[in-house]
């Protein structure tokens, strides 16, 4: 039951970690990267509380192994704010108040910058429906939609002007 | 909550994955791990040596021809966004919305799909309705199973234990059929309670040729309804064959278990049916395909 050495990009940094092969990516990022932003709830897939992006695309963290993401480039919503700058999605979940307790935040955020960047222009069944993978228990979802269709054109014309 | 201990293994070739399968004693293969993981999490599952076939080359990907062939390692994601499948195949892609979130499919693959085997999963049923054969390879050579022998019981499929699934080819109905998967759910991306696929294809005299009707969630593996179907061909699909033969759809077997009971399910087939085969016969192309 030997320890697998793994290198991972996490939020542009590079990291080289001896673990354990039964250590899912959301505790590894969790407990050996102390990225405690990526959320764990249900940890058998349900909640999506600890979704996080693997070379773009969104995965649950609980049930992807971390040495399965050897090689790969990872981001958790450590890696979504500039220093001091947040990003036009969370400046709109702060302004349509689309978190109260703030669980399933990093999951929601995560998710939502998969599916804006293929969505630019998203209709809001759409989202309530992608979201249906992402449990909140708190806004009703109301607020998170909200903010979604805000930040959908803003995160667009980031993407462009970066481009 | 964590699995127990195992080892990782993580194969570069098919040849490698297949001599480790063989050798190692209490091995699983990993494709996806949107079950799997899950299960080991949970310790519904153990394993001793975890074959992580993820990095296994030629095991992805998507060829069409007269048949489909999907490499078992293409992910759901890529399978429903496949703009060629999507216009050949449009049924494949209509399954998929409901298979899981985003994050799963993205992650999830149809060979890892087709061997957990849940028995309301809808790639098994599409694999069933469109009498999939499913290419499996072991150091003793390939070998392909016909999708009608493919399951052996409960969550079980009929392969040995060395055996590896490397791809599925789907036998697609004529161009210009029509289609139709629908589907009851708790919650969107659940597992269904039942859901229905079809496919209806006319001839040039505007009568159904060939027409295809599968049950998922009724019982252990996806139910083709050959009896509804013979009942189909040779008629335009008037309401009231389609009345028949979701009366037929209405008389199957089901279990019942936490999420339904056997009456509500048949209920539930009866009126899927229905809807799905009119919504094929609405999306078909009729008599202006051979």
């Amino acid at each position: 039951m030997s320890a697998v050495s793994i290198r991972v990009t996490v939020n542009g940094t590079p990291f080289e970690r001896e673990v354990e092969p039964r250590t899912h990516l959301a505790d590894f990022l969790r407990h050996d990267l102390g990225l405690t932003g990526t959320h764990l709830g249900c940890e058998h897939g349900v909640c999506g509380a600890c979704s996080v992006l693997v070379d773009g695309r969104a995965v649950r963290g609980c049930l992807m192994l971390a040495v399965q993401a050897d090689g790969a480039e990872v981001t958790t919503v450590e890696g979504l704010a500039q220093v001091e700058q947040l990003n036009p999605l969370q400046e709109a979940f702060r302004e349509f108040h689309a978190l109260q307790c703030g669980f399933c935040t990093p999951g929601m955020l995560t998710t939502l910058m998969q599916l804006l960047e293929e969505h630019p222009e998203p209709s809001e069944e759409m989202l309530r429906e992608e979201l249906s993978g992402n449990l909140c228990r708190c806004t009703g979802y109301a607020g998170i939609i909200r903010a979604a269709m805000k930040a959908a054109p803003l995160l667009k014309a980031q993407r462009e002007n970066a481009a | 909550m964590k699995a127990a201990r195992f080892d990782y293994h993580r194969p570069a070739t098919r040849a490698e994955a297949l001599d480790m399968l063989q050798t190692l004693e209490g091995a699983k293969l990993l494709a996806g791990g949107q079950s799997l993981v899950a299960m080991l999490n949970m310790r519904y599952a153990f394993v001793d040596h975890l074959i992580d076939i993820n990095r296994v080359e030629g095991l992805a990907g998507i060829a069409l021809g007269d048949t489909i062939r999907i490499g078992a390692m293409t992910r759901q994601r890529d399978i429903l966004e496949s703009p060629a499948l999507k216009a050949r195949l449009p049924i494949v892609a209509a399954a998929l919305n409901f298979v899981g979130h985003l994050h799963t499919r993205n992650r999830g693959t149809i060979g890892g799909s087709l061997g957990h085997m849940d028995p309301a999963a809808e790639l098994f049923g599409i694999a069933t309705l469109l009498d999939a054969t499913i290419h499996v390879e072991s150091r003793r050579g390939p070998r392909d199973v016909a999708i009608a022998d493919y399951p052996q019981g409960y969550m079980t499929p009929g392969l040995d234990p060395d055996e590896m699934i490397v791809g599925v080819t789907l036998a697609p109905p004529a161009a210009g059929h029509g289609w139709s998967f629908l589907e009851f759910a708790q919650r969107h991306g659940d597992f269904a309670v039942v859901a229905v696929g079809t496919t209806l294809a006319f001839d040039s005299a505007g009568k159904v040729a060939d027409a295809r009707i599968v049950l998922c969630g009724m019982g252990i593996a996806p139910l083709r309804l050959a009896e509804a179907e013979a009942l189909l061909v040779g008629t335009t699909a008037e309401p009231e064959a389609i009345a028949a033969a979701a009366e037929i759809a209405g008389r199957q077997e089901a279990m019942s278990d936490a999420l339904a009971s056997e009456t509500y399910r048949r209920h539930l087939a009866g009126v899927l049916t229905r809807r799905a085969l009119t919504e094929a016969r609405a999306r078909a192309s009729h008599g202006k395909v051979q």
